[in-house]
């Protein structure tokens, strides 16, 4: 799936610790970042469920808005009501092709007089031509390559941060705010992968190592990698771009309507708009639901999904072990009138016909701070 | 009582009597991490050398397990169902994978001991 070569890999600022850390380095989205660490991805997953993990997420794209035209400019590429999003929030939302496909998920929050965007590292280069390509009016782009980031999650996340930060723990879930972290100019917002409570630091890259090492001397904090990441967020129900959403998935087929705050719903002026406002009012073809196979096998991404006739109504687009649902989980698209909680599907695994059943999403409910 | 051989595939094969026990060795374990699911292959089912016998699966990812030579199922441990953790706590032991019937003895004889495959190994990590 990633075909990038140990000598091309970038690294982040904190591949040394990774290193020394003992974690087992893999390329990942032009990147050698650690899959796992010696604890494995149980236990890196279980750390996040229970106390803290802490994650490098410096592949990620930063970039920031500025300019008169920004918001106007901004949500004509895409459906996010930007106008009303207040300073020191934050917004989940995709850039939209004029398929109303989408061409990545990303966050945006309004830090004043500029805004804060940070895209999957995947789509990173192609994020920043679609924007440079995009963008009209009074409005400049810049990618902050100077920061680094890191995602600490977890239910013991804000005691652990509020150490390093006093008052953090008054952020609101998707507050993002410029927060001084030990002593360094931070951007934090409350928000993650994971579905549990937890922090994304936004630290200049020089400072960074010295954070991470101070955090993970925190008795509650233990580093975890992608594996972990990945397992977590499948749990927690949330989209991986290029797997569940792509540019041939509309927001509405991806369960993703919730992202359209109403304004835009009703007026769109983004690419797709018709598209999107059809299948809103109308129903969309497919639908992206979770999947509980009822054995022990894994179901895996690519897997065919049948109706008992035999005829494929749908496939896997994410599925492994969920460690904390104790069983495995998947996600995937099925036609929308089997999209139905309970319906029963068979997984083409290896030859053989695995009986599942469409499950609801998350798998394990979401820990989100409530205030 | 003989010796333990073992694959390039990280299987290991231990003869006694008329049966042989298949398992995957600690370095294989290791690299595939945590293991959370077992397929094992069905009693009476024909084995031929460098095919697939079975399947273990991480959190990431599926692996096929080879058949170490020609045979026969005998036996499967059941226990892995309930427990595919023990391939991780104890892969050259209760984490044994299925027994055959050897069709050739002289297979196993011929593949690696426990020197030249801990040398094996360390060179491919």
């Amino acid at each position: 799936m990633d075909d990038t070569s140990a000598s091309e890999a970038k690294h982040t600022v904190l591949h040394t610790l990774h290193q020394e850390l003992g974690g087992k380095i893999v390329p990942f989205a032009g990147y050698a970042l650690p899959v796992q660490y010696p604890a494995g991805i149980m236990a890196e997953h279980k750390q996040a469920r229970e106390a803290a993990a802490l994650f490098d997420v410096s592949h990620m794209g930063q970039l920031r808005l500025e300019g008169a035209d920004r918001i106007a400019a901004l949500e004509a590429l895409v459906p996010a009501d930007l106008a009303g999003l207040v300073p020191g929030r934050q917004r989940y939302s995709f850039f939209t092709n004029e398929e109303g496909g989408i061409l990545d998920d990303l966050m945006i929050s309004n830090q004043g007089d500029w805004l804060f965007l940070v895209v999957n590292a995947a789509c990173k280069e192609a994020d920043i031509a679609h924007l440079k390509a995009g963008l009209k009016g009074d409005v400049t782009l810049t990618e902050l390559t100077d920061r680094a980031l890191i995602a600490l999650q977890g239910p013991q996340a804000a005691d652990v941060l509020a150490r390093l930060a006093p008052g953090v723990q008054t952020l609101a879930f998707m507050d993002c705010k410029p927060v001084e972290v030990d002593g360094l100019a931070c951007l934090v917002s409350r928000s993650g992968y994971t579905g549990e409570d937890g922090f994304e630091i936004s630290v200049p890259a020089d400072r960074a190592e010295a954070l991470a090492r101070r955090l993970l001397a925190e008795a509650e904090v233990a580093p975890a990698g992608l594996g972990a990441r990945d397992s977590l967020r499948l749990e927690a129900g949330l989209c991986l771009y290029g797997h569940d959403i792509d540019e041939t998935t509309t927001p509405v087929e991806a369960d993703l309507v919730w992202a359209i705050q109403k304004r835009r719903r009703n007026e769109g002026g983004f690419p797709g708009a018709a598209v999107v406002q059809k299948q809103i009012a109308e129903g969309a073809p497919r639908r992206r639901v979770g999947l509980q196979p009822e054995g022990r096998a894994p179901v895996r991404e690519g897997t065919e999904l049948q109706n008992d006739k035999g005829e494929v109504v749908g496939r896997v687009t994410s599925g492994g072990f969920g460690p904390s649902a104790g069983a495995p989980v998947a996600m995937c698209y099925v036609a929308t009138e089997l999209a139905a909680e309970g319906t029963p599907l068979q997984a083409m695994v290896r030859g053989k016909a695995l009986p599942c059943r469409v499950a609801a999403l998350p798998f394990v409910p979401h820990n989100f701070f409530r205030g | 009582m003989s010796e333990k051989r073992y694959t390039e595939d990280h299987e290991w094969v231990m003869v006694s009597g008329g049966e042989a026990t298949v398992g995957i060795s600690d370095h294989a374990q290791e690299q595939l991490g945590d293991i959370v699911f077992v397929e094992l292959p069905e009693v009476g089912k024909t084995l031929s050398k460098g095919k697939e016998a079975a399947v273990v699966e991480s959190v990431k990812a599926a692996s096929e397990i080879y058949a170490p030579a020609d045979g026969e199922v005998l036996a499967v441990n059941e226990a892995l169902n309930d427990e595919p953790g023990k391939v991780n706590s104890d892969p050259e032991g209760d984490g044994w994978f299925f027994k055959m019937k050897l069709s050739d003895p002289s297979q196993v004889e011929k593949l690696m001991d426990a020197a030249a495959y801990k040398a094996f190994a360390d060179g491919q990590s």
